[in-house]
């Protein structure tokens, strides 16, 4: 349902503001969001500085360096940190990104930094993925065929091994769903642009032997057609893939085999 | 599983701090447009129904729609067709699946804001 404003529970206040590192001469203002689910209290927006001569150049060094050195109770997901596992995901200077690839450099002014939008937070920059994870379940991640088992590997041509590429390399980082308006309005019956490629991706597969339940599944005015081509989803991939070119090809489909 | 409370999660903040850029706002053009030509719709309905009722009530209904107020909602509607209407074709473009790399989107965008703001000036110098 549409509602253009926060919930009561969840308006920001203003928050703490961390002193400066000692002797930095080259600091960069931070704003990040923050709440803590053990305080009882509302989200708030805490200010820190980050000494750039003493960090690496990503905005996922200043989060680890704010987190080392001045605040360890900052809470938010990293690992691999070269843009492959999708874990810190969050929104930075207004987009969705991967904290991991993106420079502070890109940003002009104070950076600020928000969880995923539209989504339950579990603590600080950690959004609540289970729903997101099930719509991805709820596509059929996998392949699947009908005929029997060949002696070796399922096979397949490299013209048809080239229709997946742009497909998937996606790391389910949520960054285009949740920036998204129409999943942040219907997201609860709207599979969003990241289940929907993942859906292109096997539709599409050559191997795959259930196109037509794919589709079938996918025939709803909501699973699919809450796509509005509004394309916030590929503006902000971190990757740099077409999710609304894959939900439209989805939609094409659909078109095609009812005439 | 320890023992584990209930939380009332908060609902991360998104149109608060989500950047407007040509995805979005061409999107919510539309949707505004398209609404607000309902009104201006009803208005011209309005007007037409006045001049069939009575000679005086149409001068009244005339004097609202020819006001400089009702020149500024004509005009405003003038342009909410124009923009409607190219942003329709965009997205039937759209969904010939065409146009969907993002810079060709964006670009096409642009061409609705400037060529609905280009079509109105040449519709009222027309007019």
């Amino acid at each position: 349902m549409v509602q253009f404003t926060l919930p009561k529970n969840s308006k920001i206040t203003t928050g703490k503001t961390w002193p400066k590192p000692e002797g930095a001469s080259n600091a960069r203002k931070f704003q990040i969001y923050r709440w803590n689910p053990d305080d009882g209290q509302n989200p708030r927006v805490d200010t820190y500085f980050v000494d750039l001569d003493d960090c690496g150049p990503m905005v996922l060094d200043a989060l680890i360096y704010i987190k080392n050195k001045i605040d360890p109770t900052l809470t938010f997901r990293r690992s691999c940190r070269e843009g492959i596992c999708g874990s810190c995901a969050m929104n930075i200077d207004g987009i969705n990104t991967l904290a991991c690839i993106y420079g502070m450099d890109e940003i002009k002014g104070d950076v600020k930094i928000y969880p995923l939008p539209h989504m339950p937070v579990v603590k600080d920059l950690l959004p609540d993925l289970t729903h997101f994870y099930a719509q991805h379940e709820s596509i059929m991640p996998w392949l699947e065929t009908k005929t029997n088992r060949p002696a070796k590997e399922w096979k397949q041509s490299i013209e048809d091994r080239e229709k997946l590429d742009g497909l998937y390399e996606c790391v389910m980082c949520a960054c285009c769903s949740t920036s998204c308006p129409s999943y942040w309005w219907n997201g609860d019956k709207y599979l969003g642009p990241a289940a929907l490629l993942h859906a292109y991706r096997w539709i599409i597969d050559s191997r795959d032997e259930a196109t037509g339940e794919r589709l079938d599944d996918l025939e709803d005015p909501f699973k699919l057609y809450r796509c509005h081509t509004i394309m916030n989803c590929t503006k902000t991939c971190p990757k740099g893939l077409n999710p609304a070119k894959a939900i439209a090809e989805i939609k094409k489909m659909m078109v095609d085999r009812h005439v | 599983m320890a023992e584990s409370t209930e939380v009332e999660r908060p609902l991360s903040p998104h149109l608060q701090i989500y950047r407007p850029q040509m995805t979005s706002i061409s999107s919510i053009l539309t949707r505004i447009t398209g609404n607000a030509l309902i009104v201006a719709a009803a208005l011209i309905i309005w007007w037409l129904l006045a001049a069939a009722t009575s000679e005086s009530y149409f001068a009244t209904a005339d004097a609202v729609l020819t006001s400089w107020f009702g020149d500024l909602v004509l005009t405003l509607s003038l342009w909410a067709v124009w923009y409607h209407y190219l942003a329709g074709l965009r997205h039937l473009y759209f969904d010939a699946g065409k146009g969907l790399e993002i810079e060709t989107a964006e670009r096409l965008g642009w061409a609705c804001v400037i060529g609905s703001v280009v079509l109105t000036v040449i519709t009222l110098l027309l007019v």
